[in-house]
Formats: C-alpha cells, sequence, structure tokens
C-alpha cells in the first residue's frame, strides 16, 4: 500500500488499495479474461479459416441484415427520439411524467417479452398486422419486422442522451435569435439545432451499437431465414449449436470490432461536443 | 419530417405567444406524434401481452403458473438474480469509491472499459463463457475429467448473468459520486472516523437513491437476460430453464396463451422496475440539489 502516497496526493481517504484490487480481480475474472478466450479462440483455427468464416455468402449476408437495418433503425429513432425529447422536455401537458417514465420500458422490457409481444402485434392475423394487410405490407418474419424490433429497442437513447442537452439549452440564445429578427423556424435550424447536432448523434450512435448486437426481440419477429432475415449473433449461436466454437469466435471477433468501432465514434462525438462547449 | 412542417407554420406569431416558443399549433402537432409514437411502440406492445395472457381464459393462466416447469423457471430466475445482483452491487461499489475517489493512471480506460458488457452483444457475453468453461473450451476437458458441470448447467447461467449486469450499479454510482464530491467524507476523516465509518454513515447515505436506481436495473437485467443465457443453458427443462428461456420454449411449442403468461409475469416486473427506477431517480436528483 506504500504507493498510495502518490496517488492520494489530495487528500487521504482510505480504501484506495482494497477497492481498486477488489475492482479490477473481480473485472478481469469476470470481463477480461473470458474476452481473452474469445481472442485466442479466434486466432487458433488459423487466418485461412478466420478469413473463411467471416466472408461466407450466407455471413455477409446476415451482416448486411444486422449493421443495415440497424442503420436505419437507429435513424429514425433520431428523428422520432429528437422530437419526444424536445416534446418532454420543453412542453407542459398532462400525462408527460407518464410518457417520459414509459421511454425506459424497452430498458426495462425482457427482450424475449418484447420479441413475442411485437411479433403477436404485426403477424398477418394479429392486431397490426391484420390492419396493414389489405395494403400488401408483411412486418413480421420480414426485414421490416427486424427493423421495428430494433427501433423498440433503441429509442430510450436517443431521447436519454438528448433530454439532459436539451434542458441545459440556454434559452439566451434563443432570445438573441429572435430579437434580431429570427422566425422560430430559422432559429430551430440554425441555432437549436446545431447546439444538439453532437448529442444527436451520439443518441444515434448508442441506439446504432445496442442494435446491432441485440438478439432476444430480433429472433422471434424475424423469421430467421438464410440470406433475408438472419441476424449476426444468431449465426454464432447457429455455430455454437453445431460445435463450431472457432467459427462462433471468428463472428463474434467481428461483432467485437463493430462494437469497438461504435464505442470510438461515441467517444469521439462526446469529446467533440466537449471542445466546442469549450470554445463557446 | 411532419415536426418540420409543422413548425413552419409558425410564420405568423400569434401576440401572446413568446418569442422562444414554438406556435401553439406546432406544438399539437408535435406532441400528438409523439403520443402516437409511444403509442404504437412502447405501449402497444405492453398491452399486447397482457391481452394474450387472458386471451384463452383464466384457466390457461393460472394453470401455466402451476405448471411445475413454470414454477421451476421462477425459482431459476431468482436464484440467479439473488446470486447475480449482490455481487454486482459490491462490485459497483468498489468501482464507484476507487475510480471517484481517487486519481491514478489508466482510470478513465477502467470507466469506459466496465461499460463493455453493454457495448457488446449479450451472445457474445454467453460465448465467451463457453470458450472458457465449454468441452471444447480452455479448462472444459479438465472440468469434465471431474464431472464439474458449469455450461448448461446453473453455474454457466449464473456467470452469463453476472457478466452482463455487471456494469449498471458502477454506471449509476460514478455520475453521482463524482458530482457530490468528497468534503463531507474529509471531513469525517479530520475528525477522527475509521473508512468503515465513513462509508456507512457518511456515504451510503448520500448515494443511497443512486445505488437503488443501480441496483433496480441490474436486477431488471438479471431476470430478463436472454441472449447470453440462451447460449449457456442447453435449454433444460426444469433445471436450466429461466423464465424468458421457458418463454421461448412455450412459444415454439405453440402455447402462446403460457408463453405469454409467462411474459406477463415479466412484464409485471419491468413495470415495477419503472415506477421504482422513476422514484429513486427523482430522490437521487433532489439529494444531489440539496447537497
Amino acid at each position: 500500500m506504500r504507493f498510495l502516497g502518490k496517488a492520494t496526493r489530495r487528500h487521504a481517504l482510505p480504501g484506495f488499495g482494497l477497492t481498486l484490487g477488489y475492482t479490477t480481480v473481480y473485472f478481469c475474472l469476470i470481463v477480461l479474461i473470458p474476452f481473452s478466450a474469445l481472442f485466442l479462440k479466434t486466432t487458433s483455427g488459423g487466418w485461412e479459416h478466420f478469413w473463411q468464416t467471416v466472408t461466407a455468402p450466407r455471413v455477409v449476408a446476415s451482416y448486411g441484415v444486422s449493421f443495415g437495418i440497424s442503420f436505419l433503425a437507429a435513424v429514425v429513432n433520431g428523428v422520432f427520439g429528437f422530437m419526444a425529447a424536445w416534446v418532454l422536455v420543453r412542453y407542459r401537458f398532462p400525462g408527460r411524467r407518464i410518457l417520459d417514465a414509459m421511454v425506459d420500458l424497452p430498458f426495462a422490457l425482457p427482450t424475449a417479452v418484447a420479441g413475442i409481444a411485437l411479433t403477436a402485434l404485426y403477424a398477418p392475423n394479429d392486431w397490426i398486422g391484420e390492419l396493414l394487410k389489405p395494403y400488401g405490407i408483411k412486418v413480421a418474419f420480414t426485414q421490416l419486422g427486424i427493423f421495428v424490433a430494433l427501433t423498440f429497442i433503441g429509442l430510450p437513447f436517443v431521447v436519454r442522451t438528448l433530454q439532459p442537452v436539451i434542458q441545459n439549452l440556454s434559452e439566451d440564445i434563443e432570445e438573441a435569435a429572435a430579437c434580431l429578427g429570427a422566425n422560430r423556424w430559422n432559429t430551430f435550424w440554425r441555432v437549436i439545432f446545431p447546439a444538439l447536432t453532437p448529442a444527436l448523434l451520439t443518441g444515434i450512435t448508442l441506439a446504432y451499437g445496442r442494435a446491432v448486437g441485440e438478439y432476444g426481440s430480433v429472433v422471434f419477429i424475424a423469421g430467421n431465414l438464410p440470406f433475408k432475415t438472419e441476424i449476426t449473433p444468431l449465426l454464432i449461436i447457429t455455430k455454437l449449436e453445431q460445435y463450431d466454437y472457432s467459427g462462433a469466435a471468428a463472428l463474434g471477433f467481428v461483432m467485437l470490432v463493430v462494437s469497438f468501432f461504435v464505442l470510438l465514434v461515441s467517444n469521439g462525438l462526446q469529446a467533440w461536443d466537449n471542445k466546442r462547449k469549450g470554445l463557446g | 419530417m411532419a415536426g418540420a412542417t409543422s413548425l413552419s407554420l409558425s410564420v405568423q406569431p400569434s401576440p401572446v405567444r413568446r418569442a422562444t416558443a414554438e406556435s401553439p399549433v406546432a406544438k399539437v402537432i408535435l406532441i400528438a406524434i409523439t403520443l402516437g409514437f409511444f403509442a404504437l411502440f412502447l405501449l402497444l406492445p405492453l398491452a399486447v401481452v397482457f391481452q394474450q395472457a387472458f386471451s384463452k381464459g383464466a384457466d390457461i393462466f393460472l394453470k401455466t403458473l402451476h405448471d411445475h416447469y413454470t414454477l421451476d423457471a421462477i425459482w431459476l430466475t431468482l436464484l440467479v438474480a439473488a446470486i447475480a445482483v449482490p455481487l454486482n452491487t459490491v462490485f459497483g461499489l468498489a468501482a464507484a469509491w476507487s475510480l471517484t475517489r481517487f486519481r491514478f493512471p489508466g482510470r478513465s480506460l477502467l470507466i469506459t472499459l466496465i461499460d463493455l458488457p453493454l457495448w457488446v452483444s449479450p451472445v457474445i457475453g454467453g460465448l465467451i463463457y463457453v470458450l472458457v468453461f465449454g468441452a471444447q473450451g480452455w479448462v472444459g476437458p479438465w472440468l469434465m475429467e471431474r464431472d464439474i458441470r458449469i455450461i448448461f448447467a446453473v453455474p454457466g447461467i449464473v456467470l452469463a448473468t453476472v457478466f452482463v449486469t455487471s456494469p449498471f450499479v458502477a454506471r449509476g454510482l460514478i455520475p453521482l459520486m463524482q458530482a457530490q464530491g468528497v468534503s463531507e467524507e474529509e471531513a469525517a476523516l479530520t475528525l477522527g472516523a475509521n473508512g468503515w465509518q465513513i462509508f456507512w454513515r457518511v456515504t451510503v447515505p448520500k448515494i443511497k437513491w443512486g445505488l437503488l436506481y443501480g441496483v433496480i436495473l441490474c436486477n431488471a437485467r438479471a431476470m430478463g437476460e436472454f441472449g447470453a443465457v440462451s447460449v449457456v443453458s442447453g435449454h433444460i427443462r426444469g433445471k436450466t430453464n429461466t423464465m424468458p428461456l421457458h418463454i421461448e420454449i412455450l412459444y415454439n411449442e405453440y402455447q402462446f396463451a403460457g408463453a405469454f403468461t409467462v411474459a406477463s409475469l415479466l412484464a409485471l416486473l419491468a413495470l415495477v422496475t419503472l415506477i421504482l427506477k422513476t422514484y429513486a431517480e427523482w430522490r437521487a436528483a433532489q439529494n444531489l440539489r440539496n447537497h
């Protein structure tokens, strides 16, 4: 514990060694060591095998489904999440608090429950499915169904990222814009929207990150047809069921790289936002 | 974007309206769109769970609840949460204490890494444990010789759940404890309190609502986790079946009313979680303001 002298120069609260030691050991046991198994298993099959696995046509098709539909869902969440965050922060109307609490439902509702509920809503002979049937629109068991599930799962991220930022938006600049003769439309697009852009993009990125890895809510509504509605996480499970551990690890590795990239983008966006605030 | 077009209606401001507010028409339209979106994506899925659960009458609902496989699944879910939540609560407290009370090299990296389980697919959360403990995994053969089962058994389910839920308490506490600062703890220290006294009498009362918030979310995820648990469980009825997995089995056997019965229990849990969470959040914010 002698090295603590340096780390705790500012004050001498006790427990540094104990808590940091416990945190590190626990984290290594639960997260880091199992993750290293993933890396080792990925490389154990050799480069050739890895490349063959991650570029197999069925796997590539699943990237399109997972990464592409997640993107669309995240963008739609961006539009509606922005509106919802604005309405929840700026307007006062009956039921606002309940609506605000409801935003977190996709966090709180187990994904399997969400999955079967959405399937029951959108299956051809059920609630919404029935309404859409005359127009020839099929949702459940198509890519549109995956989109619905991923939109559901990503909604809280955009709203919850934007809310505090809208809350802290100073009304002074809006007043200044109004004084200088800008109408509300101009003020919104030239003053408010640019100030919220980093938070909006962060929210969209977070929603995307969640959607890419989502499994529970998608497998029920997707139909899971190879090349059409099969997501990459499902392929990992399929490979595990065939005892193809290194194949599963290879796909897991690809997904991990994507998650890491999403994390980088979101951290970058936050740094950008902080920098802009620092300048402003 | 419907909201955008509605904003353009506000070119001619009404006299009573403040310059920094949208026109009433735009307001109503925006609120209506939000309500519609929420009804479609949040309210309807919730409503359909309860409607389907009772669609075949209360008899089927009660019969499913009395089925011993359902009871086994409920029991296992409670057991897993009873192990995972306390473990991750202690972890969250230790992490928040070390990361907010001290500065040290690698601190911000650790803060980022703690969130890792939230960033990766839950399926990967299960996969990594299969790669360690599975038949072809690191220690799999060694465990098999000694007839110790982790994968396709309860320990694997617990491990996967602990992995997936590990960030929740820490995430709830770190920003809160950072915002609260350490002046009160330091005052207690100067007055001669020891570490445990400071923790229990100064810190815990300050952070209790934030702690509760994290524990509630951790519990909700522990009881509802599907992807990670599905990978390691092996789906053995009555043995390694948690409630979400039981829902899947019933659903795939076309016992829809049964699946939705179990789902309705988890949906109730989600509603209770939302209420408690909102309350804890509100109290935590209040505490911070009074601070």
